[in-house]
């Protein structure tokens, strides 16, 4: 018997009882379907979680002063004063750094703020240009710190929304207006987009000022508190670490790393804490997509022994009339094929259009990861063919007569 | 037609469970002749019906010899033997298995489609046994829009598709009405007209009085073995 008839014969199978069918279908489309929306679910969240601290400048590091011993005593991380402005220019054009794309050297220490009659205290952050680069800023009004205020040292401000809404109320337009940092009048040029976050940590309640400005007319310093560096890819983050961090100890004159005046982070390293967290919940979340994929896949196997079971008496009468034996198990296994195949697809298309729905009401993100819908799609294509194969293997095996006989 | 197409010798068939064995079978020989009408009649019980399957080469005898038109068929492996129910044999059976819901048509095409007969040829020839069989205007009907009578007469059409040796019938009458069982009657009298061997098991004597041999079992024995004549006298009264 030939292939293409084989098929048509499965078709015409399948299509004469259509409940059946129907059924067994069912149970490969809600198998199928459910751990692909549960999957997209899971990845969706570590997405998000991701994508905010993502929002914090993309292949960042961080690098902050060690701290000063003098002595057996032990100074705070930080409290060198190591790190200057040179060191950020030099990284940016010395030509053994290739993997670093943008350099952006930071002054920031709180401070009291004061307009009129309302104050408060923020953090004042130095910057350069390239600060806004490379922490993935947006300005909402206005501009911010450029070259020539830099290099003019000019006494201008840009405020962050939480601060803007401290000093001069909700959604009022400060642009234009003064403020007084540590005494001395700033113009204020710019207002950043919201970051979001909140408490300690909060982006939005930032003050940035010229760099050359803080040092030299704020707080009478000519170290720096950071240098923000982006690498090129993420790929490039621990070349840039390791080209960064060797050049900084030559430049320092110091040959041991352990004697390094200075730490890199690598936001990769806050990724990672952040994704261990995460993952407890999406462990929860594969454990009940494994669920739903096995409930599913009992399904699939009760309907196809139930199927093939019950076309017992079928099998009996097509070896009587002189099908073979591999004859009668390509229609069986092709019947499993275009079943879990035809309701692997719908399945599918059900468990991205959940998940697309889920994403719409939460908000959340997205996400449909090929990994689960090939695995959910192997996993139900296999149990269909392996329980609509089996059983009619095992009537094939018998006398036809006893398949004819079988009640 | 006096070649012998079946030749059975000393064949048993015991079924044995934990306990029990139950002899259906027990040391059966006889011939079959090219173009034989043949009825084989008993109480059920007597073992007519595993004569038959195993005639048929849809079960295996526990021992003995069985030889289908010169080829032994114990030597022959499943698939041969596939091959031979389909091309050598074609069975009308009591509940008449045809495949629920599909047309005549397509029933009566299904042995031709495991002999690998291309699809225009096969629904001719199941268009040409259908007309034969009375039914050509339900060529498209599925067997539960006919009668029981229809459906046996679907069931001698798919038989007959490949023109096989021997038609093996078993109790062909036994789920229809009296005046229909006589229709399917005169077609078997007919296909055996037409050089077909028709092996027919029935318990009911008016329905073996139309076979021209009638073979009577008991106890998986045959206790009798008839020429019959009354045939003759039965178209007579026609």
């Amino acid at each position: 018997m030939e292939l293409s008839e084989i098929i048509s014969e499965s078709f015409s199978s399948l299509t004469l009882n259509k409940l059946r069918t129907g059924l067994a279908m069912l149970g490969i489309v809600i198998g199928i379907g459910s751990v692909i929306a549960l999957i997209s679910l899971g990845q969706a969240t570590q997405a998000s979680i991701s994508s905010r601290i993502e929002s914090l400048g993309s292949n960042l590091l961080t690098v902050n002063p060690g701290s000063s011993n003098q002595g057996a005593v032990r100074g705070a991380s930080g409290s060198r004063t190591t790190l200057t402005l040179e060191d950020a220019s030099a990284i940016l054009v010395a030509p053994e750094i290739t993997s670093v794309k943008t350099v952006s050297p930071e002054f920031s220490r709180r401070i009291q703020i004061v307009t009129g009659s309302k104050n408060t205290n923020t953090q004042v952050v130095g910057s350069s240009p390239s600060y806004s680069e490379v922490h993935k800023l947006e300005i909402a009004t206005g501009n911010f710190v450029t070259q020539s205020d830099v290099e003019g040292m000019s006494k201008v401000a840009v405020l962050g929304p939480q601060v803007v809404t401290d000093l001069f109320g909700e959604g009022a337009d400060p642009l234009g207006q003064t403020i007084r940092i540590s005494g001395k009048t700033f113009t204020v040029v710019g207002v950043t987009v919201s970051k979001g976050g909140s408490g300690f940590g909060n982006l939005d309640d930032i003050v940035y000022v010229p760099i050359s400005t803080a040092q030299k007319q704020l707080f009478g310093v000519n170290y720096l508190s950071s240098i923000a560096l982006e690498a090129k890819t993420a790929d490039l983050m621990t070349t840039a670490q390791n080209e960064v961090g060797y050049f900084l100890l030559a430049r320092h004159k110091l040959s041991d790393p352990a004697e390094a005046d200075f730490s890199i982070f690598s936001q990769q390293d806050i990724l990672n804490t952040a994704s261990a967290t995460t993952s407890t919940f999406t462990t929860l979340l594969s454990g009940v997509a494994a669920i739903s994929l096995l409930v599913g896949g009992i399904g699939i196997m009760n309907i196809m022994l139930v199927t093939v079971t019950e076309r017992i008496r079928e099998i009996g009468l097509r070896k009587a009339l002189g099908a073979k034996k591999k004859t009668i198990i390509a229609q069986f296994l092709t019947e499993a094929i275009i079943l879990t195949f035809i309701g692997g697809i719908i399945g599918i298309i059900l468990g991205i259009l959940t998940s697309y729905v889920i994403s719409k009401l939460t908000g959340s993100l997205f996400v449909v990861s090929p990994g689960s819908v090939i695995l959910a799609f192997a996993v139900s294509v296999v149990i269909g063919i392996v329980f609509g194969w089996y059983p009619a293997k095992k009537a094939s095996d018998l006398q036809p007569i006893e398949a004819l006989r079988y009640e | 037609m006096n070649t012998p197409i079946i030749i059975v010798e000393h064949l048993s068939k015991v079924y044995k469970s934990d306990l029990f064995e139950t002899v259906a079978l027990a040391d059966i020989s006889f011939e079959v002749k090219k173009g034989e009408f043949l009825a084989i009649m008993g109480p059920s019980g007597s073992g007519k019906s595993t004569l038959m399957h195993i005639l048929g080469g849809l079960d295996q005898p526990s021992s003995g010899k069985y030889i289908l038109d010169g080829k032994n068929v114990e030597s022959l492996s499943d698939d041969d033997l596939a091959d031979i129910r389909n091309r050598k044999i074609g069975f009308v059976f009591q509940a008449f298995n045809l495949l629920p819901r599909t047309t005549t048509l397509k029933n009566v095409m299904l042995p031709m489609t495991y002999a690998g007969i291309p699809r225009e040829k096969r629904e001719a020839i199941a268009q040409k046994y259908l007309e034969m069989v009375g039914l050509g205007d339900r060529l498209s009907h599925t067997t539960n829009q006919i009668s029981g009578g229809q459906q046996q007469r679907v069931a001698i059409a798919r038989a007959l598709s490949l023109d096989p040796a021997i038609i093996l019938a078993d109790e062909p009458t036994g789920n229809i009405a009296s005046a229909q069982a006589e229709e399917i009657m005169e077609i078997f009298k007919d296909i055996n007209e037409k050089g077909h061997t028709i092996i027919m098991i029935t318990h009911e004597p008016d329905i073996a009085s139309h076979a021209k041999r009638i073979i009577t079992m008991k106890d998986g024995k045959i206790v009798n073995d008839v020429q019959n004549n009354k045939e003759i006298r039965y178209q007579h009264k026609h």
